[in-house]
């Protein structure tokens, strides 16, 4: 399928026609361009340097043994009494009996559980940063359905309160969304969950960019409501299919170019004119930006698997989906993830037909790919309680999911949505060392993350106040209350 | 929004929707136990949280008869005719109250026509009664009953007037007519939201509240004159003046929403210098002021998840708000203020539990206290004789995410483990093979 679909966008590509204008829509697209990507749209269009690029550099850290937890590798695996060697920022190893290095610290974890680091794949933190005022509401460039020329990062404002909030609820690795306002909302970015002054300082080493599509109810309400296109769901489509059709005619247009200038028969006199719309539509063409859609019914992820085959590119994952069940083997079949909620359902048309076991129905397809989603503030600081939901939902409909494997639901099946499932997402030596101790069970209430670890750094720990960050928004905020904001 | 008229002729209105609401509860084939009878049913060997004075007892048996219950202990002998649930190793509990929601009011939340919490007009204010609107064929009852929620306060939502209409309590069984109590109280906003639908600033908010509640005492010494034109205009509609005079005279609560501790303070103020039966909801600075809260003796409704400031007014938001509330003597319910997702109550008090509540108190949070708030204490929110019988068999720990509800009785009837959502989750739940007739013709 995937390289059906390659051959398919190169072939779209030649064929272009002309279109509309681009946009891009906050909420779904999720996984960014890597480095990859970077060097595909400069091949392109000759950009200087990546722009923006991350000079995110792991915190300082001591090699760590966590010893005698529950570990969860997220492999699938669970291991009792079972110890985690964190050294140089990696997870050096994981296991029954590991003998810390001389010099290690050692965190003794009986009774606690571990498991890697939780992975959000769906967050406007940052671009609709609290506090919730109009002048914080950066996630929407709703202007035009076609925003592709827009980048999530761009709107990021690192001192949202809410990063800290997620990080002690074991969130280390976070895809901020424009919203779902737009056809196509702009790129998304990938973060790791670091306090920093910057965007660039948080950008997740070399994770793929993502592309935020939005079908249904959204772009058709929004511009429907101003008169103008999309105001249905044939206009949603045939906008998409338009700026596809754009962006596979911007695509040849290079390509020639870059023959001719490789035949030597042009010069960069002829170079075409970059467009930052057209250049990101190109790179989702060339596979190097992932398309993360937002999408609730199930006819319509039909729709737009059907757009993607018209065009040759890959849906990575629908994201709310709360009919992802009745299409289960679609998703699968077209190895396409279900970003979804536990239980959220009715607030507008396309919810209404929620059901609890939507997670559960989308992993037990073979080949199934479910990942717990947030898309809030709220929701991001408790993913595991989110988890625990669907696999009780599951239990009690007779489709029982082990905990090892729930675990990955939000975490390493979130990683590979992102693209960066070789980076980090499970406990195995090698990966980056984002690792969380909780306090007990994960998918029990009462469980907290005590710890959380991003690239062996300990950068949260629930019995340190030093080690509990805090934005600059909320310090100094309650000169006269005890306690803080937290 | 909607439509100007609808105010005004309110007689008529409410007339119509009753019909219409009878019409539709009439309707065969919605899910539930509308004709099942309370049956004699004995819950046996179950560690029982009676969420009040009897504690929590281990392998004790609750009995139900005629919706009631009729014993609760260890040493409850069980009658012959008895249907005998075996609770070993199970959790029983009061059903669960939610102390916010629109249960009933909303069932498509961006489709306007089945929405009717709140009233675009501020002609109607006091007034607006919920239970003209409610509709007890909403789908949102099974989805919510069969995880354990019982009952549930109704609340108006502030339109264009700071005070939002009348609460009331339903329960969450069959029937045509699920109000068991209102109105409860009058719901009215303060805080940033108050500000703005008063002109823009606290100030006036308060200004308005108070002349809406002097205008209502007026009102109540002097109707006559009124009557006859000899006494001042009222700031208020007759209509209104007439649903805030029990307000004004401490005989219904007033529940106000505010979050910032100088907005409870402004409350506390108001409702001691007029007298007034206060409750404070939402309260996310609540523990910046839980001493004077506790001294005044005014309940808290608190969402436990509130920890961001997500404006200038939840700057001291905490996710220790309830436990610190409950540790100064304030007492405490939880609200979901949500409708769709109200099961999530339950959520709620776990999480106020990880972080510093008593479990038992926690329960009663969604029990018993919000029983006792809204005057309903002596018909449930507890397992105690005489009450009706609301109980939940729980599969484990009712607090957790990994547990749930195995048996639910509202008012002692057994309510089948079955929604919209049951119905589409096994119509879909094995996909069609090729050769098959599609799912629409599956009818779980």
């Amino acid at each position: 399928m995937p390289s059906k679909i390659v051959s398919f966008v190169v072939l779209g590509a030649l064929l272009a026609t002309g279109c509309t204008a681009t946009q891009s829509t906050p909420e779904t697209a999720a996984d960014g361009g890597r480095e990859s990507t970077a060097t595909a749209s400069r091949e392109a269009a000759p950009a200087a340097a990546e722009p923006f690029a991350s000079t995110y550099r792991p915190l300082p850290s001591v090699t760590t043994l966590i010893t005698g937890a529950t570990v969860l590798t997220g492999t699938g695996e669970r291991i009792d009494g079972g110890s985690v060697l964190l050294a140089d920022g990696r997870i050096a190893a994981v296991g029954r009996d590991l003998q810390a290095p001389s010099g290690a610290r050692v965190v003794d974890a009986a009774g606690k559980w571990v498991t890697p680091g939780l992975i959000d794949v769906h967050s406007h933190l940052g671009v609709y940063a609290s506090p919730g005022v109009d002048a914080h509401s950066d996630g929407n460039e709703m202007t035009d359905p076609v925003t592709a020329d827009v980048w999530a990062e761009h709107g990021v404002w690192p001192q949202d309160p809410g990063f800290v909030t997620a990080l002690a609820g074991g969130v280390t690795t976070l895809q901020v969304l424009p919203g779902s306002a737009n056809l196509v909302g702009g790129r998304s970015v990938t973060l790791k969950n670091v306090p920093s002054r910057t965007v660039q300082g948080m950008k997740f080493p070399g994770a793929p960019y993502g592309l935020k599509m939005a079908c249904g109810e959204n772009p058709k309400r929004v511009y429907g409501g101003r008169g103008r296109a999309p105001s249905t769901r044939m206009g949603n489509v045939a906008g998409f299919r338009e700026a596809w059709l754009e962006a596979e005619q911007y695509r040849r247009k290079w390509r020639r170019w870059e023959e001719k200038r490789d035949a030597g028969e042009a010069g960069d006199d002829e170079r075409p004119q970059r467009d930052l719309e057209l250049e990101t539509l190109a790179a989702v063409l060339d596979g190097e930006i992932l398309v993360h859609n937002h999408c609730y019914r199930a006819d319509e992820m039909a729709q737009m698997i059907d757009v993607a085959r018209e065009f040759g590119y890959r849906i990575t994952a629908f994201h709310h989906g709360v009919e992802a069940y009745k299409v289960a083997d679609l998703l699968a079949a077209e190895g396409i993830c279900g970003a979804l909620w536990a239980d959220w359902w009715g607030f507008k048309m396309e919810a209404y037909d929620g059901v609890r076991e939507n997670i559960a129905l989308v992993d037990r397809v073979p080949g199934g790919c479910a990942i717990v989603h947030s898309d809030s503030e709220v929701g991001i600081q408790r993913l595991n309680q989110e988890a625990a939901k669907a696999m009780a939902a599951a239990a009690q409909a007779g489709m029982p999911v082990t905990r090892e494997h729930a675990i990955r639901w939000l975490t390493a099946n979130a990683a590979q949505a992102l693209g960066v499932l070789e980076e980090t997402g499970t406990l195995e030596a090698g990966k980056a060392a984002d690792v969380v101790v909780w306090s007990g069970d994960p998918f029990s209430v009462y469980s907290l993350a005590e710890q959380v670890y991003v690239d062996g750094a300990l950068l949260y720990d629930r019995d340190d106040p030093a080690r509990q960050p805090e934005s600059d928004f909320t310090l100094g905020l309650l000169p006269n209350a005890e306690g803080g904001a937290q | 929004m909607t439509p100007k008229q609808g105010s005004r002729r309110l007689p008529p209105l409410r007339a119509a929707v009753a019909v219409a609401v009878a019409a539709l509860a009439a309707v065969p084939g919605s899910p539930g136990v509308a004709a099942a009878a309370a049956e004699t049913v004995a819950i046996v060997g179950g560690r029982v949280h009676t969420a009040g004075a009897g504690g929590t007892l281990e392998g004790a048996t609750v009995l139900v008869v005629d919706g009631r219950i009729a014993a609760v202990g260890r040493e409850v002998a069980v009658p012959p005719e008895a249907r005998v649930i075996d609770a070993a190793g199970k959790v029983v509990t009061p059903g669960l109250f939610d102390s916010m929601t629109q249960l009933g009011l909303v069932e498509v939340g961006a489709v306007a026509g089945t929405r009717d919490a709140s009233v675009d007009d501020d002609r109607v204010t006091a007034a607006f009664r919920i239970e003209d609107a409610l509709n007890p064929a909403s789908t949102l009852i099974p989805v919510n009953r069969m995880e354990g929620l019982t009952r549930a306060v109704v609340a108006p939502r502030p339109g264009e007037s700071l005070i939002a209409g009348q609460a009331a309590v339903i329960h969450l069984g069959d029937g045509a007519d699920l109000v068991v109590r209102s109105p409860v109280a009058m719901v009215a906003v303060l805080g940033e939201r108050g500000a703005r639908l008063a002109g823009g600033s606290r100030g006036a908010a308060m200004l308005r509240l108070r002349e809406a509640l002097e205008d209502a005492r007026d009102f109540a010494a002097h109707r006559g004159e009124w009557e006859r034109a000899a006494r001042r205009d009222y700031s208020l509609s007759r209509l209104d003046l007439e649903a805030l005079v029990p307000v004004a005279e401490g005989r219904v609560p007033l529940l106000v929403s505010a979050e910032r501790a100088s907005d409870i303070r402004a409350a506390l103020r108001l409702a001691a210098e007029l007298d007034l039966d206060l409750i404070v909801a939402g309260a996310a600075e609540g523990w910046m002021v839980a001493a004077e809260l506790a001294a005044a003796g005014v309940p808290v409704l608190v969402d436990p998840l509130t920890n961001l400031p997500s404006s200038f007014e939840t700057l001291g938001a905490t996710l220790e708000n309830a436990a610190r509330l409950h540790a100064a003597g304030v007492r405490v319910a939880l609200m979901s203020g949500s409708s769709h997702n109200a099961r999530n109550l339950r959520q709620l008090a776990g999480n106020a539990v990880a972080h510093g509540m008593p479990w038992d108190a926690a329960l009663a949070a969604v029990t018993a206290v919000p029983a006792e708030l809204w005057g309903v204490a002596e018909r449930a929110g507890r397992l105690a004789p005489g009450l009706e019988a609301d109980v939940v068999v729980w599969t484990g720990d009712p607090l957790e995410l990994t547990t749930w509800p195995e048996h639910v009785f509202i008012r002692g009837v057994e309510v089948p483990m079955e929604s919209r959502q049951t119905r589409l989750r096994d119509r879909y739940r094995d996909l069609p093979e090729p050769g098959e007739l599609p799912p629409a013709y599956r009818r779980p």
